[in-house]
């Protein structure tokens, strides 16, 4: 009888043993899975840029920076996609960031608890979340036809800037958001005004969240393709728009504004639709340049936002 | 008045009143930059519809939305969207297939079993893979995952949905883990603590306690992994072909919606053309079809959502 007893106990200890050695093996299956998911993610990646950097390695010289497309693979080059690309990027920049800083700060610092800043809250979001091509759709109705712009170098900024705004928007509202009252109290304190206060304190220490966040966005826009290729920009492009800077007074025009152009993933993307295999290797070295850009931007957005987050202390 | 003009005050009066009124023009400022937001919405609604009016005077809603076949270039033309609806769901799906097992899982890990160390080194790294343009995810797509899957299954044509939707599935695969895992490092310690101290594991937690209270967020993820993936444009123009095709077969090559409008927009755009028109009334067929999923993601969220 008292055997019996003992003996269901012991059996009673060994199921539940066994059944949180099952447990704790979940534990760790689930543990290996998950290990195993990320490492395969990061090494995909790797195996991406290194693949693209073996297939384009044949044009990694100097000529295929300054050569223009041409009909031999290895005679072409990416001048004039580089240039479209920083020419574009200069537009981008100008138009997106100001309006985006300030739409910002009016978020978080002017605007009234009311159903017009939801609304405003509401459109940021959505916007975010609208597809890539659907800007470029906005922008040939719009800029290219309605506005008259044609598709210039200004078109396709002013396209990649609406793109960008969101996100410096965000990243403005949230690094203006990591700040403590305290310092806007002490700035009204001494007789500031609400301009003052933004201007001098609050968008100066928020600039490093700022900074990320632009970052972020133009390396996106780097690599953006889709809306660019629907407002029409050229794929074949062998010349140069005017230089921006000139030797003679008034050393800066905006004839460049208005010129045609082409930008990188647009000539890589040309490149890859092309049959022959030739000029799948400037594709990939063109890929292959394109990602290092947007790595390299994004490594310091986020180098940045972390040297942020290990500085300040309010 | 008289006071204003006395010496005394009046410098110092009528400087506040310049830097009062500077100031209302500022906040002007401000508030014009923050509409233009809202002017954004309406322009995109504007363009879309008010090009889309003319090219359904043309074609009939219903041709539209039940002709199987896609053909403005031809002589015979035929604009029935859904065959290129099918292939943006086809690659929506295959890409969704990879991303969200992939991506709920590798936020779960993150957020309940990862070390400190190791989150703050793998979120740094996703952020970079989410940094990767699309052009080069559709080389991958074309030159390495097709011939990869030829070797498989050696009937596969060059272009193929399968491909691209891998492809477009691993690319989504950060933008889930990231958000998701913020949902799930948002749910407050005190509930892993209650379950640890029943004696549950970290596995039973994760799954038992912690999905489900930051499901909301978890589904918020996968409302913007399906909002990429409709959106996706060069991948797809890349390696499933730009030929519009009504089938839901994977193996077959077919144009989505945005390989469409890529496709129109590389050749000669006839401004005010039927092909022009056509481009926009398949944009805005695009832009429903991201509203409608976001809208049934909402009720899906607000159907789970728990409060604790």
């Amino acid at each position: 009888m008292v055997n019996d007893k003992k003996a269901e106990i012991e059996n009673n200890l060994t199921r539940i043993r066994s059944l949180i050695t099952k447990h704790k093996r979940h534990d760790h299956i689930f543990a290996g899975v998950g290990m195993f998911i990320i490492i395969s993610l990061t090494i995909t990646l790797l195996v991406l840029f290194l693949d693209l950097v073996f297939d384009g390695y044949p044009r990694f010289n100097l000529d295929f920076l300054t050569n223009f497309p041409s009909r031999r693979a290895t005679a072409a080059g990416i001048l004039s996609a580089w240039v479209g690309s920083a020419l574009v990027l200069i537009v981008t920049f100008f138009a997106a960031v100001p309006l985006g800083i300030a739409a910002g700060v009016y978020l978080e610092e002017y605007a009234k608890k009311n159903w017009f800043s939801d609304l405003i809250e509401i459109n940021v979001t959505n916007l975010a979340g609208v597809p890539s091509i659907i800007y470029g759709l906005l922008a040939l109705g719009l800029f290219v036809y309605g506005f008259g712009l044609g598709q210039t170098i200004l078109t396709a900024g002013l396209t990649l800037a609406l793109l960008m705004l969101p996100i410096v928007i965000v990243a403005t509202r949230e690094a203006i958001r990591a700040i403590p009252i305290h310092i806007r109290e002490a700035a009204y304190a001494v007789g500031a005004t609400k301009w003052q206060v933004s201007l001098h304190h609050v968008i100066q220490y928020s600039y490093g969240g700022i900074l990320t966040g632009v970052i972020i966005g133009m390396a996106r826009a780097i690599g953006e393709t889709a809306p660019v290729i629907t407002i029409g920009a050229l794929t074949f492009i062998a010349f140069l728009p005017p230089s921006p800077v000139g030797l003679e007074p008034p050393f800066i025009n905006f004839e460049w504004l208005e010129a045609g152009f082409t930008v990188l993933p647009i000539q890589m993307f040309n490149w890859i639709s092309r049959p022959q295999m030739a000029f799948h290797v400037n594709a990939a070295a063109t890929g292959a340049i394109i990602i290092l850009l947007t790595l390299l931007m994004n490594g310091l957005a986020i180098k940045i936002r972390y040297n942020i987050r290990k500085k300040i202390k309010w | 008045m008289a006071k204003l003009e006395n010496p005394e005050v009046s410098p110092r009066l009528a400087k506040n009143l310049r830097r009062n009124i500077l100031e209302r023009c500022i906040e002007f400022g401000l508030l014009c930059s923050g509409i233009f937001a809202i002017f954004i919405t309406l322009a995109i609604i504007y363009v879309l519809v008010s090009e889309a009016i003319p090219f359904f005077q043309h074609v009939s809603l219903y041709d539209f939305l039940t002709d199987t076949v896609w053909t403005p270039n031809y002589s015979i033309k035929h604009y029935g969207i859904m065959a290129l609806v099918s292939g943006t769901l086809t690659t929506t799906f295959i890409a969704l297939l990879v991303a969200v097992p992939l991506g709920t899982i590798t936020a779960i890990y993150l957020s309940e079993f990862a070390t400190h160390k190791v989150r703050e080194t793998i979120k740094p790294v996703l952020e970079l893979l989410v940094g990767v343009p699309t052009v080069v995810f559709g080389y991958f797509a074309l030159m390495l995952v097709t011939p990869l899957l030829q070797k498989i299954y050696p009937d596969l044509t060059t272009f193929n949905m399968l491909g691209p939707g891998i492809v477009m599935g691993i690319m989504i695969v950060p933008y889930i883990a990231s958000v998701a895992e913020d949902a799930m490092r948002a749910v407050p310690m005190a509930m892993r603590e209650g379950a640890y101290a029943m004696g549950a594991t970290r596995f039973q937690t994760a799954i038992k306690v912690i999905t489900p209270a930051a499901i909301s967020g978890i589904i918020a993820a996968y409302i913007l992994a399906i909002s990429r993936a409709v959106g996706e444009t060069m991948i797809v123009a890349i390696a499933a072909g730009q030929q519009p095709n009504f089938t839901f077969n994977p193996v077959e090559s077919a144009a989505t919606i945005t390989a469409y409008i890529v496709s129109v927009a590389l050749g000669d755009l006839e401004h005010g053309g039927i092909g022009y028109q056509s481009i926009f009334a398949a944009g805005l067929t695009l832009l429903l079809m991201t509203l409608m999923f976001n809208i049934i993601g909402h009720a899906v969220r607000k159907k789970f959502a728990e409060r604790y």
